[in-house]
């Protein structure tokens, strides 16, 4: 029962991470919320039932096609919505644009779709293993793996290459790093589009994994993932992962333990008891003011 | 005067009035957390519905007067403010954001499963006690007494706050006792709106409070112009008008509703009346003084 409900919570926690990765990348670049990164992630899950139902796609076409997709739409809404802010502005502002963003994209997808819940199609035979005692089922594998792959992808992505040097550059310093002729522009459109593919890869798995879709349901998964962010200590990259993992068992040991109808306050009732005994969240740096 | 506005003024006008009046004092509650003292607060629909249910119980269950009805739902909001304020102590910015939208979140679905607040149904059939005059009666007092705290040693200090927090310190300013008080006297004004929305609508239900609730009061603080009390009431004027006269585009509205706040931001990013005090204009308008 314990290891089990553990498996489900690592397994909800890898799609908050996903989606919290993010999150916590734009912040550490421009400090803004992004508050429409959890409509980029519904958006996500539609295309990838897009593909799967009208094109006929597979699990990973669909996955793919979802964030190649998303990585334009993530581009086109900074450079649109806050752009133009940059650097005349109260952050804000710049999160009231945000907020603006998300209730358009909600809304357009509510037009195009209607309200109602799209159930996923069985696009793969879900097979339950049992390893020791442990049941675990083929969709359950396939989160986690893909998930671990992205990350750890990512994780190379912002160590060796030139992109993430310069984004680690911009996150600590913006002004030096567009002095060291750093495209800074162009690192916050790149920051924006890998964030916003992780997060179409989460929508498509969640998709498949409670096998339905609804234009609302960008908000109460960017609110927890934006937790699972603050969670590891936002701006920080291992301290998203850590977060949405953590904040995904939790939340289900809450479920299986304590209540079921209590489930979303549980999340946020850790995550602010984590915050009163940590301010800087588990993996953040401690700031010391300077005047 | 009550009868008279009632025969010459038509209900529908007479009611977007109303949610004017309940407007203004909502956002001018949240413009002194977060416009005059730069707390990032998300979460201030959560005060509005402590408020609401508080003071809707007590004049249908315990058949208080209306008065103490609202009085009690105001105070015990603002206990709840202060119980807020104080982990801003430790927390700032963003992480005071998030703790903010967990709070009213597990508000949220606390009375989602609060047996006496109709659980997921709501309540209904509170008397309909809120009047056009009372409201805007409450309304002036408000302004006139937030125009008084913001114009006197405690307003000067709670912007000083906003400005530089380490500064204002070292300024002898106790930027502990400020903040809660901000807080406590903000959310105070949150649960007397939710009073008096209670008894106007006689409907209250927990998705009434939701995050986007909490949003909207952000966005006419926002829009407005942060820190200004002209503002807020401005903001609160048209994000109540907006989404009446935006009937006209039916399904699209929401649509237009996002869209709008990101040019307007874009366009005029520090609100419409960024830092406007009724101070300025006073001087403006009485001395000629052009600043």
């Amino acid at each position: 029962m314990f290891w089990e409900q553990l498996l489900n919570g690592l397994t909800l926690g890898s799609t908050y991470a996903l989606i919290a990765l993010g999150y916590t990348m734009v912040y550490g670049i421009i400090q803004l919320i992004n508050f429409a990164h959890g409509e980029i992630y519904m958006f996500g899950a539609f295309v990838g039932l897009f593909l799967v139902t009208v094109a006929g796609a597979d699990l990973f076409t669909a996955l793919i096609g979802a964030m190649i997709f998303c990585m334009i739409l993530g581009m086109l809404v900074e450079r649109i919505a806050y752009r133009p802010l940059r650097g005349k502005s109260s952050r804000l502002s710049a999160l009231i644009s945000a907020i603006g963003v998300s209730i358009f994209l909600s809304t357009l997808m509510a037009l195009i779709r209607g309200t109602n819940t799209t159930r996923y199609p069985n696009i793969l035979e879900i097979n339950t293993y049992h390893i020791g005692g442990l049941e675990i089922s083929s969709l359950q594998i396939i989160i986690l793996v893909v998930s671990a792959l992205l990350m750890i992808g990512l994780q190379l992505l912002i160590q060796k290459t030139k992109i993430g040097k310069a984004m680690r550059a911009c996150s600590q310093d913006l002004d030096a790093s567009s002095l060291m002729g750093i495209n800074v522009n162009r690192v916050i459109s790149a920051t924006f589009a890998i964030g916003s593919s992780l997060a179409a890869a989460g929508g498509v798995l969640v998709g498949i994994y409670y096998n339905a879709v609804w234009p609302y349901m960008g908000m109460m998964a960017g609110l927890k993932a934006f937790a699972a962010a603050v969670l590891g200590g936002i701006g920080s990259i291992p301290g998203a992962m850590i977060g949405g993992l953590t904040l995904g068992v939790m939340e289900i040991m809450g479920v299986a333990y304590l209540s079921s109808s209590y489930k979303d306050a549980i999340a946020f009732a850790i995550l602010i008891i984590v915050l009163i005994i940590r301010p800087q969240g588990i993996l953040g740096k401690k700031i010391t003011k300077k005047v | 005067m009550e009868a008279f506005l009632t025969q010459y003024i038509d209900a529908y006008y007479l009611r977007i009035f109303v949610l004017i009046g309940i407007n203004i004092i909502l956002a001018l509650g949240l413009n002194l957390i977060t416009g005059v003292t730069g707390q990032l607060s998300m979460g201030h629909a959560g005060f509005m519905s402590i408020g609401a249910y508080t003071a809707a119980i007590l004049t249908m269950q315990y058949q208080a007067p209306f008065w103490a009805a609202l009085l009690a739902g105001a105070l015990l909001a603002a206990f709840f403010g202060f119980l807020i304020g104080i982990p801003t102590l430790r927390l700032e910015g963003d992480y005071l954001a998030m703790v903010t939208i967990g709070f009213a979140e597990i508000i949220r679905v606390f009375f989602l499963n609060f047996e006496p607040g109709g659980k997921a149904v709501g309540l209904y059939g509170m008397p309909p006690n809120t009047t056009f005059v009372l409201v805007w009666g409450i309304v002036i007092v408000v302004i006139l007494l937030n125009a008084k705290l913001l114009d006197s040693r405690t307003g000067r200090a709670l912007y000083a706050i906003r400005e530089n927090e380490i500064a204002a310190e070292a300024s002898g300013i106790d930027t502990t006792r400020m903040k809660v008080l901000a807080f406590t006297v903000g959310s105070f004004l949150g649960g007397l709106a939710g009073g008096l929305y209670a008894h106007y609508m006689s409907y209250i239900a927990p998705q009434d409070f939701g995050f986007m609730k909490s949003i909207e009061i952000l966005n006419m603080v926002v829009l407005g112009g942060m820190g200004s009390i002209p503002g807020s009431i401005l903001g609160a004027v048209i994000l109540t008008i907006a989404p009446e006269m935006l009937r006209i585009v039916a399904d699209y509205r929401l649509l237009f509703y996002g869209g709008l706040l990101v040019i307007l931001m874009i366009f005029r990013p520090n609100g419409l009346l960024g830092d406007v005090r009724i101070y300025d204009i006073k001087k403006r308008w009485f001395k000629k003084e052009v600043g």
